[in-house]
């Protein structure tokens, strides 16, 4: 005779019926819930913070954003050195010898000095300052970009904004302080958002370019830090104002305050294997022994069943 | 046509079969074990109704396109609906979950309904997220640009972009949704062919394995 | 839009929410509420006793 294994196997039930409407059971259920929602929504409604453009983040932030700008053209943003999918800056995060993103490679091509800058402002009107700028820099090789975009960092510090304009103090930079002074102006005029979303032609909905530009600023996150929304106040799980948000996320924002994860560079691919080996075990709880046990070991079943219990005694 | 060659045709044996294993007095039964006497039982049906209300809702938001409830207040009485809708939907799904694993749920040949509810609770996640990325507000755009690194590290990041608006929301109204409809019908039709799992034997030291 | 703007929230939510911070530990009041009444529904609905006792006794 097969031996019973009171965790994997179920005895023969061959106690009595009682009458179920499973139907009024549904309807009931039905009845409820969307009362419930309607109560709910009636009380408390839903959150819609006003989305964040180029154009605001630039009014507010000229300098910030002239800042990112050039960033971007020595590499030194987030974007400009992310790697897969998006460049070979980097090599993507590892989960030791597993290499995905790597694997995977740059599927999705994004140059930032072309596409963040020299590309929107080709797509102004010709006959200003810039269009000369624009020359010389596409003419020029890349040894001297590179000698510009390095004069233009090291200026960072001392650029300011008056009277609509970004303004560089120090000599050199080339075509540069013309090229990032028209790039703040169509930005705080509406126009770069536009440039960088429709880059693909009249219909889009491919928003990559201008949410990692914005991204690569700090008007994005500053917002986002005064929402309680960013990892160290586990920004994953929170929504905007008082709502409640994603409470179920506890455990994948939760391994980024802890040690190994809170200081390593793959923290990402980290969360997401440990999270992945957790969700595999709890799919597998019916064969896993120990965690299979602890629903008979606890004796919570007994205030479920109860009632059947005392009948059969 | 012989009865012979009737009864080799596929529609003839597939409806043979699933007549046989659910009959229409098992598909809606009228009875159930005795057993089934906790409140804790009410919270799978909740979650089912839940899951009704969400798809319910965001069917009226589709009907006015994804900028509607910007613009107005019904529009944005359905979002609020359709959020609510949402919360209620995991929280009854967790206690439910909760519940199944206390009755360890999985025994006597259930294991496949407790893992067919799993994938359920991790596809609604993901159709979840996705709904997120789709608000068009501040919100999506901060929830994407965060997301993306932890998609971006598995190597997924390259197909499923999260900054990719358009796709977000076809997988959030078509793909996820698919899913998730049919996982719960497998769910359930597991949960109707081999019924409430029974008790724990408290007194007998051997039992009959089901 | 008039009836329906009455519905905007009667309990409105979008001021700064409130967090529970201790140490590296931060939880929205909104989200440690959900979690208790997450949990205490739970323990309600193993204690609370289920109606059709009768029933259930009459067809044992």
């Amino acid at each position: 005779m097969k031996r019973f294994r009171p965790d994997v196997d179920a005895p023969e039930y061959k106690g009595g019926h009682a009458p179920y409407d499973i139907i009024k059971e549904g309807t009931i259920a039905l009845v409820v819930i969307v009362l419930l929602t309607v109560l709910l929504a009636s009380l408390f409604g839903s959150p819609d913070e006003k989305q964040v453009t180029i154009k605001t983040w630039s009014n507010a932030m000229p300098i910030d954003f002239a800042t990112t700008a050039i960033n971007e053209m020595n590499g030194t943003t987030t974007t400009a050195g992310y790697g897969p999918p998006y460049n070979h800056a980097a090599t993507g995060q590892d989960i030791g010898f597993l290499h995905l993103a790597q694997w995977v490679g740059v599927r999705i091509p994004l140059n930032t000095t072309k596409d963040f800058v020299v590309t929107p402002l080709e797509s102004l009107p010709a006959g200003t300052s810039l269009t000369p700028a624009l020359a010389t820099w596409n003419a020029a090789s890349k040894a001297q970009r590179s000698a510009w975009v390095t004069t233009v960092t090291k200026e960072i510090p001392k650029i300011y904004y008056k009277q609509g304009l970004v303004v560089f103090p120090g000599p050199g930079g080339g075509p540069l302080p013309v090229m990032i002074d028209a790039l703040t102006a169509m930005a705080r005029s509406g126009a770069l958002d536009q440039a960088l979303v429709t880059g693909h032609g009249f219909y889009t909905t491919d928003y990559t370019k201008v949410l990692l530009f914005l991204s690569d600023g700090s008007y994005l996150s500053n917002q986002a830090a005064t929402q309680h929304l960013t990892g160290s106040q586990w920004g994953m799980m929170n929504e905007t104002g008082g709502y409640p948000g994603q409470a179920w996320l506890w455990l994948y924002t939760f391994w980024y305050q802890v040690p190994p994860f809170s200081s390593s560079s793959n923290a990402d691919a980290l969360v997401w294997g440990t999270m992945m080996v957790l969700s595999v075990a709890l799919l597998l709880v019916p064969f896993i022994p120990g965690l299979r046990t602890i629903p008979r070991k606890s004796k919570v079943y007994r205030l479920i069943w109860r009632e059947h219990y005392r009948n059969q005694t | 046509m012989s009865t012979e060659q009737i009864d080799r045709q596929w529609t003839t044996r597939l409806r043979k079969r699933v007549a046989g294993k659910l009959p229409p007095e098992k598909v809606l039964p009228d009875t159930q074990p005795a057993y089934v006497a906790s409140w804790i039982y009410v919270f799978g049906v909740a979650t089912l109704a839940a899951l009704g209300v969400v798809i319910a809702t965001g069917c009226l938001l589709a009907i006015r396109g994804p900028q509607w409830w910007h613009q107005s207040y019904v529009g944005h009485f359905v979002n609020s609906m359709h959020l609510w809708s949402v919360e209620i939907f995991f929280f009854a799904m967790v206690v439910h979950l909760w519940g199944k694993y206390f009755m360890a749920a999985w025994r006597g040949g259930r294991s496949l309904t407790w893992m067919t509810g799993v994938v359920l609770f991790l596809t609604s996640i993901a159709t979840a997220f996705t709904g997120y990325a789709s608000q068009t507000n501040f919100d999506s755009q901060w929830i994407t640009t965060q997301a993306k690194d932890g998609i971006n590290a598995t190597g997924a990041g390259a197909y499923f972009n999260v900054l990719n608006l358009g796709q977000m929301l076809m997988w959030h109204i078509v793909l996820l949704p698919l899913a998730a409809v049919a996982l719960t019908a497998l769910h359930v039709v597991l949960v109707r062919l081999k019924g409430v799992v029974p008790p724990f034997e408290e007194n007998a030291t051997v039992g009959t394995p089901s | 839009m008039g009836f329906f703007s009455h519905f905007g929230a009667l309990v409105p939510l979008d001021h700064p929410g409130h967090y529970i911070h201790w140490h590296w530990f931060y939880l929205s009041v909104g989200n440690f509420i959900v979690i208790c009444l997450m949990l205490a529904t739970f323990i309600a609905a193993l204690l609370l006793p289920f109606p059709g006792r009768r029933s259930r006794k009459e067809n044992r």
